[in-house]
Parts: C-alpha cells; sequence; structure tokens
C-alpha cells in the first residue's frame, strides 16, 4: 500500500492511529483528578507535538541520512513563520496560501545558505550555519524591523489589507485563521464522565500535514535518493570516487529539510498568528538537534518520539511546583517530605532544563541511537528470553 | 585619524576575551582533537569565581550601636566584614575593593580542577566518538553548567566593580598629540588588554621554552608517535585540558567588572569564540589569536555611527559576514595547518 514496503505501511498506520486518537490517548486522566496535570491532551500542546514533529523529521533528513550536522535549522522556521504572517495580513486569512509560501520560502532560503554552507563539510557546516541563522536572527532584530516588527515581534492588526478577506471581522476584531471558513481555533469538546476530549480544528489539519511529511520522508529513506544521502555519510571520499558528485545530493537533502521547517513555521503561525525573531535564536537550533539526537537519528519514528517526548516534558516540568512536590511526597515523615522537596526542586519549574540537559548528556552517553535504540534493546532482551538465541532481524536499523 | 584609534582601542578588549577563549579552545583541539562547545561556560564560571569570591569577602556580622536609633526607636545594627575586623579598616577595605583581581588566585585552582573533572570524568570517553557526538555532549554539559549557575546565582546580572583605582577612565588621546577628550578609554579595559597579553605569551612561552611544552607540541603534531617513545602523553594532554581551562577562566574573572556576569554570557561567548576559532584556523594558536583580535577591533569599527549609516545592521553581522568569507575563500582559515579537521 502507498508504494511501501509492509513494515513501514505498518509503521505508518501505526503512527496515523496514534496522532488521530492523541486527543484520548493524551487525556487518560479524569480532569478533576489529582493527576489531572498530565494530561496533555488540550489543544495548544498537541498542535506543538506534532508540529515540531514535523520540525524533526526534516531535520533528520539531512542530519540522521547524511550526518551533516546544521546548528542554524531555526531560521528555517522563523522564515517560515514570517511568511506565514505576512500572507494574513496581506492575502487573507486562509492558512493555505500562507502554508504554501512558508514552504517556498523557506525552501529559497535553504537553497541559498545550503549553497554556501555545503562547501564545508564537518565542524566548518556546523559553524557556517550558525553563522548563517545568527546573521538572520541578529538582522531581523535589527535593521529588518519595517519587515519583522523587531523585538516586539510580527502581529495582526485591524489595518491589515487582507485583499482577499476582510480587515477586520464582522464583530469589529481582528480575523482569525482558518481554513475555507473552518477556524483553525474552533474546538469540539466531548464529555464523557468525569473526562473531557477536544478536538480542536487546527490539531488535526498539522496532524494531517505531519502524517503526509512522515509518508514523505519514509518514501525518502527508502528512495535511491535517500541510499544515495547515506553513502555521503557512510564515505563521502568512495562516493566521490566511483564519479558520483555528492553536494547535489546533499543540497537537495539540505533543501528538503528546511522546507520541511518552513512548514512548521508557516503551521506555529497558521495556529498562532505572530512571528518572533526568537524563533531563529541559535537556541532554538540547539532544541531540534536534541529532538532528533534523543529520539534517534537516523530512524523514521525517532524524530517524531523525540519532539512529542521533550515537548511534553517541558510542558509538564515547568508546571511542578513546591506545592504539587510537597502533595506528592506527603506521605513521608515531615523531616524527610522537605528533604526530597529540596533534593527535586532544582529539576522542576523553571529547572526544567537543567533536567533537559542531563538528560540530553545521558542520551549521548549512553545511548547514542537515542530512544529508538534503547526501545529496541529492551525488545531484544524480552525476546532472547523467549527465544534463547532466535535473533530477529526485522528492527529499524539507523543510517549508517 | 582619532575615531580610528579609538575604534582599534575599543576593540582590543572584547578582542582580547575572544583571543583568550579561542585560544583555550585550539589548545583543548589540537591537543585532544575534541570540540568543546562547553568552553564558554568555562568562561562564566570564571567569571562568577569573582562574584564569588567578592561575596566571600564580605561576610559580616552584624553589631548593635546603642547610640543611634531607627525610626522606630530600637537600636540601629551595623554590618563589618570580617576582614576589616582582623586586618583594620584600611586593609580589610582594600582587600574587598581588590576582590577581582584577588579572584584570579581564587579562580586558578578551582578552573584547573574543574578542568581536570570534566576531561577525566567525560571527555576522556569521547575521544573515539565522532566530532557530531563530542560536539553534543559538551553541549548538553553547557546547557546543565548553565543552568547550575543560574540556579545558584539567579537569572539576572550581577554588577562586580573593579578596585576604586580603576575605575575612572584615561585620556589617551593627550599622550599622542590629541586634543584632550577626544580619545578617553577607561582603565580597567587597559588592564584587561594588558592582562590578556600577559596570559597569552606566558601559554606561547610555556610551550615553546618548556620541555613539557616540548613534548606537547609533539604529541600534537603526532601522538601516536610520542606515545611509542614511552613518554605518557594523555596525562599530559589532560593537563593541557587543565590549563586550558584555567585560561578560559581567567578570561571570565578579569571581565567581569566590563560585563556584569549573568548565566547566559558563557553561551553568547561561545557563538563567536568559535566563529574566531575557525576564522583563525582549526587547530592553530597563532591564528585563534590574531582572529580574535581582528574580529574584535573589526566589531567596533563596524559599530562606528558613520558605517551604520552607510550599511544598517553591520555591527550586529559583521563577524559572521567575515565568517562566511574566510570560510569560502581560505577553507583552512586565516592560518589553518593542512589535515586538521578534514574528513
Amino acid at each position: 500500500m502507498f508504494a511501501i514496503e509492509k513494515k513501514d505501511t505498518t509503521l505508518l498506520l501505526i503512527v496515523a492511529v496514534l496522532t488521530m486518537c492523541a486527543p484520548f490517548i493524551l487525556n487518560p486522566f479524569p480532569t478533576d483528578s489529582a493527576m489531572a496535570q498530565f494530561n496533555a491532551g488540550y489543544p495548544d500542546l498537541m498542535q506543538r507535538f506534532v508540529i515540531f514533529g514535523i520540525f524533526a523529521i526534516g531535520f533528520n533528513i539531512l542530519f540522521g541520512l547524511t550526518g551533516y550536522l546544521s546548528f542554524g535549522h531555526a531560521a528555517f522556521l522563523g522564515v517560515g513563520s514570517y511568511s506565514a504572517v505576512w500572507m494574513f495580513k496581506l492575502l487573507s486569512m486562509n492558512v493555505i496560501p500562507a502554508i504554501i509560501l512558508s514552504v517556498i520560502v523557506a525552501g529559497v532560503f535553504a537553497l541559498i545558505i545550503g549553497f554556501v554552507s555545503l562547501r564545508r563539510s564537518g565542524i566548518y557546516f556546523s559553524i557556517l550555519t550558525l553563522a548563517f541563522a545568527q546573521m538572520s536572527f541578529a538582522l531581523a532584530y535589527s535593521v529588518l524591523t519595517p519587515i519583522t516588527n523587531g523585538e516586539t515581534g510580527l502581529q495582526l492588526s485591524l489595518n491589515d489589507p487582507r485583499i482577499l478577506g476582510t480587515s477586520v471581522s464582522a464583530d469589529g476584531g481582528i480575523p482569525v485563521t482558518s481554513l475555507f471558513g473552518l477556524e483553525m481555533r474552533s474546538t469540539y469538546e466531548m464529555h464523557v464522565g468525569p473526562w473531557l476530549f477536544q478536538f480542536n480544528a487546527g490539531y488535526y489539519l498539522c496532524a494531517l500535514l505531519m502524517l503526509l511529511a512522515f509518508y514523505i520522508s519514509i518514501r525518502i529513506f527508502r528512495s535511491p535518493f535517500g541510499l544515495m544521502l547515506r553513502a555521503v555519510k557512510s564515505n563521502q571520499q568512495r562516493m566521490s570516487y566511483t564519479g558520483l558528485n555528492a553536494r547535489p545530493y546533499t543540497l537537495a537533502a539540505f533543501v528538503i529539510s528546511g522546507m520541511y521547517a518552513g512548514l512548521a513555521g508557516g503551521l506555529l503561525a497558521a495556529m498562532d498568528p505572530l512571528a518572533g525573531a526568537e524563533r531563529m535564536q541559535w537556541t532554538a537550533s540547539g532544541e531540534v538537534v536534541l529532538m532528533t539526537i534523543l529520539g534517534g537519528a537516523g530512524t523514521l519514528i525517532g524524530p517524531v518520539l523525540g519532539a512529542g517526548f521533550i515537548k511534553y516534558f517541558e510542558n509538564i516540568f515547568s508546571k511542578i511546583n513546591d506545592n504539587v512536590l510537597h502533595s506528592w511526597f506527603s506521605f513521608l515523615p515531615d523531616g524527610l517530605e522537605d528533604l526530597m522537596v529540596t533534593l527535586v526542586h532544582p529539576f522542576v519549574g523553571k529547572g526544567w532544563s537543567l533536567t533537559l540537559g542531563l538528560m540530553f548528556m545521558a542520551v549521548v552517553i549512553f545511548l547514542p541511537g537515542g530512544l529508538v535504540q534503547g526501545g529496541q534493546k529492551i525488545g531484544k532482551l524480552f525476546r532472547r528470553k523467549k527465544a534463547a538465541g532466535h535473533r530477529s532481524s526485522t528492527a529499524t536499523k539507523p543510517a549508517e | 585619524m582619532d575615531a580610528i584609534i579609538l575604534q582599534i582601542l575599543n576593540g582590543l578588549d572584547k578582542g582580547s576575551a575572544y583571543a583568550l577563549i579561542a585560544l583555550g579552545l585550539t589548545l583543548i583541539f589540537g591537543t585532544l582533537g575534541v570540540v568543546n562547545f562547553a568552553h564558554g561556560a568555562l568562561f562564566m564560571i570564571g567569571s562568577f569565581c569573582a562574584v564569588t569570591l567578592q561575596r566571600i569577602l564580605s561576610i559580616s556580622f552584624q553589631t548593635v550601636d546603642p547610640s543611634k536609633t531607627d525610626f522606630l526607636g530600637n537600636p540601629s545594627t551595623f554590618d563589618t566584614p570580617y576582614v576589616v575586623h582582623w586586618f583594620g579598616a584600611e586593609v580589610g577595605n582594600g582587600i574587598i575593593d581588590w576582590s577581582v583581581p584577588l579572584a584570579i588566585f581564587f579562580a586558578i585552582p578551582i578552573m584547573i580542577a574543574i578542568g581536570f573533572i570534566m576531561e577525566r570524568g567525560l571527555i576522556k570517553h569521547f575521544y573515539k566518538r565522532p566530532h557530531a557526538d563530542q560536539i553534543l555532549v559538551t553541549f548538553g554539559l553547557a546547557i546543565v553548567l548553565q543552568e547550575v549557575i543560574k540556579y545558584y546565582y539567579g537569572a539576572n546580572p550581577i554588577q562586580t566593580g573593579a578596585p576604586e583605582m580603576f575605575r575612572g577612565s584615561f585620556d589617551f588621546g593627550t599622550l599622542l598629540g590629541f586634543d584632550p577628550n577626544v580619545i578617553i578609554y577607561p582603565y580597567w579595559r587597559l588592564v584587561y588588554f594588558g592582562f590578556a597579553a600577559v596570559i597569552i605569551s606566558a601559554v606561547f612561552a610555556f610551550l615553546q621554552f618548556t620541555t613539557f611544552g616540548m613534548v606537547v607540541r609533539a604529541g600534537m603534531a603526532d601522538r601516536e608517535t610520542v606515545g611509542l617513545l614511552g613518554i605518557n602523553i594523555d596525562k599530559r594532554f589532560t593537563i593541557m585540558f587543565g590549563l586550558a581551562a584555567a585560561v578560559a577562566g581567567l578570561a571570565g574573572v578579569m571581565y567581569a567588572p566590563i560585563n556584569a556576569p549573568n548565566y547566559h554570557m558563557g553561551m553568547d561567548f561561545l557563538v563567536l569564540s568559535f566563529v574566531v576559532v575557525v576564522v583563525g584556523g582549526m587547530g592553530s594558536l597563532p591564528g585563534a589569536v590574531l582572529a580574535g583580535f581582528l574580529l574584535g577591533i573589526l566589531e567596533s569599527f563596524a559599530s562606528m555611527t558613520q558605517i551604520i549609516d552607510l550599511i544598517p545592521g553591520i555591527n550586529q553581522i559583521i563577524i559572521y559576514v567575515v565568517a562566511i568569507i574566510v570560510l569560502l575563500t581560505r577553507p583552512r582559515g586565516l592560518m589553518g595547518r593542512k589535515g586538521v579537521m578534514e574528513e
């Protein structure tokens, strides 16, 4: 089915079912229970899961397949956001033209930056992409203020022309983003006993696009083109000895991953129509590297897992404060309770970045293949117990 | 003419910081072959050493002064730092005033210890791993160090003053025959430049004129052969890592009065220092120093109002523009050697 192998079809179907049922799966706890804070099934967070999933899938096409570590991918995300917001300001509030434009503009940007940066490899490539991204960030903050609106960020206003739409909505406010009239923020709420499930139009749009992005990435991974990219990673020299020029392939991969980032940026703007320069800062580029590595670079499902993992824990961990901690450890005697709270305190709430940094180091040190490799190791452990010495080869192998 | 001299002077202090950090990065890269993204964090920790020493020296005890009362009628209390109590007012206040220069001696053992722990505990296991892995693990370490500092010292910059006698500015122009008040330069920046010059010369002298330095240079050129000669090169490289950490730390200590220490200053400097290293040529020590000063001075020239009027925003991006041009025209950097970092 879909012109891909059977196990890839299974993977795609699993991901499809999971994303479509996400409002149920991510909301396992009743709304008024103490565990409700671990629910992730609200539109804003779910949108971020799939949008950053797209971003990481795209980054993985470059880093996972070719091994070129770009430290400036957030620039394309930012460019995508800016072009989408401009489309909302000038054309209409329909998300389709905005998303198309953001993908195209990010692609053109990636073509220019990639053409220059890909002349070098290794650390030089990382530094060049970093330099370009920092340049875009600095320019967006200062000189390009007429286009980017500087520090305040680009926002919609009542005076925007919006040729194909209306400048002002019927009730006198700024119109909201929509897909042919279906508002992105419209949410259907379903009450089942104590549970509340939210089905958001914007989330489903993002989810469908992520499935499309995922499908395309499967096709790329399994295509002769993907094989070429792997050849670049494993031995570029030998590849050029066989008479193949690596640069067109790497440039194509760079542009494709830039377009993925642009799509993610456009979707971010479509869900919440504003764009700021901080989306282009190099810490944002570092974040997507984290997601890809954490999930497992070079695997199909890894980046999606990593993106979901980081965004979920970012949200949940930063919400935990001392009161929550006290309620957790209240079963302990007083002195011990305070001790535990003091011990855990630096790692939650505002200290989320510390946990992230530690987790990231642990993954790079012990699990270079990321969560996917970890899952495979555990899976192998169980299988070995069942049928000793019987090795299965169906596991997804990371690109080498 | 006076404007040009002023911009060169202004570029010197930032250039010194870039040069010192880039020197340490290059030392680590040249000896251990590791790309250390946590080097900016070491610079930041150095700055916080200065803050910490100032706080330690200012630890005070309270005494009650019965002769004065505050507005509620309670006897007022005042703080006396212990050092003032022990050494008398003049010496004690002098020590507190000079806490930043004194922090040099405080920072050296701390930074060397941190360097040793980092190398033995973490970096050692990454020699054989690809450069991407080294970048990623040290990047994670940088986040951790930064967050730990943020947890203990808060997110706001902490003002740390230079000693009283260096606080003013120095009319440099009159020395060269210009009108007074045309070229004014703060004393502390001059001190910083002098300090950086001393450290850089010391590192070069150490590598050039001592037996230890000779062995290290030999190891940088051909690690295997030096090892076959029966020299424990790993031990020496670990010491060099400690030295590089100390250089970054000292750069940070003395930078504290110029730029109030905050937890993300390391990251800010790291990105620029990497650009400096790459422009200078990966693995070349003189290249790192040269590129550091060059980019610092270029940056300060680009912030002149005339130039900003000509090319808006150039002051923000000049370093990156130079880096891109250099990398595309001289792929090995200004003074890069053949065969370094070329897969």
